[in-house]
């Protein structure tokens, strides 16, 4: 069982690759300043409400990409929604995808929209793994008694 | 809706002429169709000391504010605490936020109310035309704490002006 002192140093490094790998941007830094005692789990909330939210966005863009004529004006729609919430949560790669995903969408080009769909599959799910390995984490170094970095 | 955190400590929540409400917690409606965002807008505003009530897009803010079509004009919703700023963002399904802007300025209740348009997208005539229908101000998501702190200086500021206008 691992003391607290080696899951901080541990969440500290993974944390420091999130950002350096460009998982996670500044906004998500900006998010976890929100957090208070009197919240404790506003970055969790926030994060599940993200996955959530993403989950249904993806399904709606699957379907809306599998009609016999596609609609790309809902498309870019759905898209622009899925930016703008990985954007307020700090998820870059997820919210860059969905910027070349859009252009796609402009020019009606629908190999391009098939492949950024899934590309923004791809990076958001990677994204959800990190995001709930870093939450393991917090709640690991709270049990272990310490406090998180 | 809970309220939230402290006093500010400002000395001019002294004045309760009712002209900007209680300027120690102003009272914000924040509306934005994203659920994500609403939340963040909402502890942002939290954290500032704001009294928030939150809604998914024009049509339910309207009603809010008791400008609704099954409402009466010169009636204002006596559930509604009053609202001392709105903010919006600008890209909502059915009615806009400069849809929105617009229908709150036409009203004469509610036209002095400071309305903030928020954006994901940095487009200058977008900009501008919020700013020549009224908006108080137009900012650019994601918002930051700073960009929040901004704002509430900014109710505080209004405050004071009619504080002074009160004392003269």
């Amino acid at each position: 069982m691992e003391n607290a002192g080696q899951l901080r140093r541990q969440y500290v490094d993974f944390v420091a690759s999130l950002y350096h790998e460009g998982f996670l941007d500044d906004q998500f830094g900006q998010l976890q300043k929100l957090q208070d005692e009197g919240n404790p789990y506003f970055v969790v909330e926030v994060v599940s409400l993200y996955f959530e939210d993403s989950e249904k966005l993806m399904n709606n863009l699957t379907t809306a990409l599998q009609q016999h004529v596609v609609d790309f004006k809902q498309i870019d729609a759905h898209v622009h929604q899925f930016k703008g919430s990985s954007s307020s949560i700090g998820a870059q790669r997820v919210k860059n995808t969905c910027v070349v995903f859009r252009d796609y969408c402009e020019e009606k080009n629908l190999d391009g929209c098939l492949k950024c769909l899934q590309q923004v599959k791809h990076e958001y799910y990677i994204v959800k793994n990190k995001l709930e390995t870093m939450i393991r984490l917090e709640r690991q170094i709270l049990e272990a008694g310490g406090t998180i970095p | 809706m809970d309220t939230s955190g402290s006093g500010s400590g400002s000395g001019s929540g002294d004045f309760t002429e009712g002209m900007v409400g209680d300027v120690e917690e102003p009272h914000v409606l924040a509306v934005d169709d994203n659920l994500v965002d609403r939340k963040i807008v909402e502890k942002l505003l939290k954290n500032s000391s704001c009294r928030v009530t939150t809604a998914e897009n024009g049509l339910r803010a309207l009603e809010y504010l008791g400008l609704g079509d099954n409402n009466q004009s010169s009636t204002v919703n006596n559930n509604v605490s009053k609202v001392n700023m709105i903010i919006t963002d600008y890209c909502m399904p059915g009615m806009t936020g400069y849809e929105l802007l617009k229908k709150i300025k036409e009203s004469s209740v509610m036209k002095d109310v400071p309305v903030v348009i928020m954006s994901s997208e940095n487009i200058p005539t977008r900009i501008n035309k919020c700013l020549e229908e009224g908006a108080q101000m137009f900012m650019l998501k994601p918002l930051k704490y700073s960009d929040v702190k901004k704002l509430r200086c900014q109710l505080l500021q209004s405050s004071v002006r009619t504080s002074s206008k009160i004392l003269v």
